[in-house]
């Protein structure tokens, strides 16, 4: 739709170029690109194993590439990364609070950290905002699942970072939780924040993200928004005519059926019967 | 970001002392043990026990069960460490503008205040046992200084353990051969009374220097030259470890 931007309009919070990353024997990045728009939600899509956990974990320094360059906020993430480490928050894909200490304790030990002023009085806004002020004085191993990612999310925005990772944020919540989560990350954008998802719910990157790519075999195999996406294919299908392609269907077709065994990107136009 | 290495190191060290203090029967069974054995010692086998000295059997034995004491609860500081790594928290200050090094230093500092006090414990019961010292109050802080450097050196092979382990048991299992280190020494019999090549080992062995070291502090008695012994194992030991440590933390920190 509003054609392709010009290339330098605005620097990129985030910026990934050739990114390759093997363990042992298994190549799971191999060449990696994209650009995030500062401000923007960027929903990284991706089969299980594909790799998403391990391109965030380059992103946020916890591990190295072997090869290809990547900046956030304009600092590379191997040569700077005390820098990018001061510009991005993580919500890791297990929710990492400590179960020891109370929810209260997690958010100040948090700011704490971060070298922020008066610690209780941030952790007691963070605990109002995500609902948690009745259990914000009970151990976090007393929480829930959806409780426990909500401290986890709030920890994590402590000291408004300008670059957010949320590795798969919703997993496991329910849709109440969700849709709470989804506001919350809405509203970060339109704070300014800039935040990049992971999520296997195809409907979430729908809901939230301003651009989506799909990474496939250890390559960004589309990217492009929502509706561009959609684009790719025939908008009238013989059985389905007064339907749009969900994002799903858009997905599915591009990795391969998973029923079939990650078959390759199949070609839109070939798509197979049903 | 090296001027935050102190404030981070103590709001680290804050924290897992909090996880100590809700959870303390991680202290009282760093302690059980070494009483145990020394109601053992002293109560079942003391009277055997031939030291070729006029001290009272506690007296003499003392010194290796603090040193038991000690290896048995360094496996909790790797114990701790691992949990960390496991349940992804090690992530986010790894993730954080924190002083990389202040992680392990918050959980040194833990082992080091956990381990005195457990130490503290088993000399209370080993006093109302009997035990009794004509050691200064300069004897009392060199024993002290000893303590400390040992538990330190052990804390940084306890840090290797938790950083490498695979498993919980894993993370622990290390200190296996530390606790029955001293049962090859001259804590708990002298060493000529074992058959040479074993008695060879015991002489030669970091923890009789350490034994020899503090029960002469204790017993008021000149150490001689084995205390420059202890402190050359002890500071080797711990600089070894510290450099293995922090070299396991780097390539596991990026
Ligand atoms: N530390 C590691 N050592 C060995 N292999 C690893 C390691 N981390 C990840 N892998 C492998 O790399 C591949 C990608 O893993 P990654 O966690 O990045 O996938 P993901 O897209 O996040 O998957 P999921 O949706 O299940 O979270 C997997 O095959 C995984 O087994
Ligand atoms: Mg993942």
């Amino acid at each position: 739709m509003t054609a392709a931007a010009p290339v330098a309009a605005a620097a990129p919070a985030i910026r990934v170029r050739g990114i390759e990353k093997s363990f042992a024997d298994v190549h799971v990045l191999r060449g990696v690109d994209l650009d995030v728009t500062q401000g923007s939600i960027f929903a990284l899509l991706g089969s299980n194993g594909a790799g998403k956990t391990t391109l965030v974990n380059i992103l946020s320094t916890l591990l190295k590439a072997d090869a290809g360059a990547a900046t956030v906020q304009g600092f590379d993430v191997a040569a700077d990364a005390g820098d990018v480490r001061r510009s991005i928050s993580l919500t890791g894909q297990f929710a990492a609070v400590d179960e020891v200490l109370t929810g209260r304790e997690n958010l100040a030990l948090v700011a704490r950290l971060r070298h922020l002023k008066d610690p209780g009085r941030i952790a007691d806004d963070l605990l109002a905002r995500f609902s948690l002020s009745e259990a914000g004085d009970r151990r976090a191993a007393t929480y829930s699942g959806g409780m426990r990612r909500r401290l986890d999310i709030a920890m994590s925005l402590i000291g408004d970072p300008p670059v957010i990772f949320l590795d798969e944020p919703t997993t496991g919540l329910d849709p109440q939780a969700r849709i709470e989560v989804w506001q919350t990350v809405k509203a970060l954008a339109d704070g300014g924040t800039t935040v990049l998802l992971t999520t296997q719910y195809l409907d979430e990157a729908e809901q939230l993200a301003d651009r989506i790519a799909i990474l496939h075999e250890g390559v960004i195999i589309r990217s492009g928004t929502l509706a561009e996406l959609k684009r790719l294919l025939p908008a009238a299908k013989v059985e389905y005519v007064e339907k749009q392609p969900r994002l799903e269907e858009v997905f599915l077709a591009l990795v391969g059926d998973p029923a079939r065994g990650g078959a390759t990107a199949a070609e839109p136009t070939r798509k197979e019967s049903r | 970001m090296t001027t935050h290495v102190l404030s981070d190191t103590r709001v680290l060290t804050a924290r897992s002392l909090t996880h100590i203090v809700r959870s303390p029967d991680t202290i009282i069974t760093t302690a059980v043990t070494p009483i145990v054995l020394m109601l053992l010692f002293v109560y079942v086998f003391g009277g055997a026990i031939d030291t070729g000295s006029t001290e009272s059997y506690i007296d003499y034995m003392l010194p290796g069960i603090l040193l038991i004491t000690i290896a048995s609860g360094v496996a909790y500081t790797a114990y701790r460490l691992f949990l960390d790594l496991q349940g992804g928290i090690f992530q986010r200050f790894q993730s954080m503008p924190i002083a990389r090094s202040s992680v392990l230093w918050g959980h040194v500092l833990t082992s080091l205040v956990a381990n005195l006090v457990s130490v503290a414990i088993v000399v209370g019961v080993a006093f109302v046992m009997g035990f009794r010292t004509g050691a200064s109050v300069g004897a009392w802080f060199a024993v002290i200084g000893i303590l400390v450097l040992f538990t330190l050196a052990l804390t940084w092979i306890a840090v290797i353990a938790g950083l490498s382990a695979k498993t919980v048991d894993g993370a622990s299992a290390f200190s296996y051969p530390l606790i029955f280190l001293p049962f090859v020494s001259s804590a708990f019999v002298p060493t000529d009374s074992m058959p040479g090549p074993v008695a060879w080992f015991a002489e030669n062995q970091p923890v009789t220097s350490i034994v020899d070291t503090t029960r002469a502090l204790f017993a008021g008695e000149p150490v001689g030259a084995d205390i420059w012994v202890a402190l050359a194992w002890l500071v080797g030991i711990m600089a070894v470890a510290f450099g293995f440590a922090m070299r396991i933390y780097r390539r596991r920190a990026s």
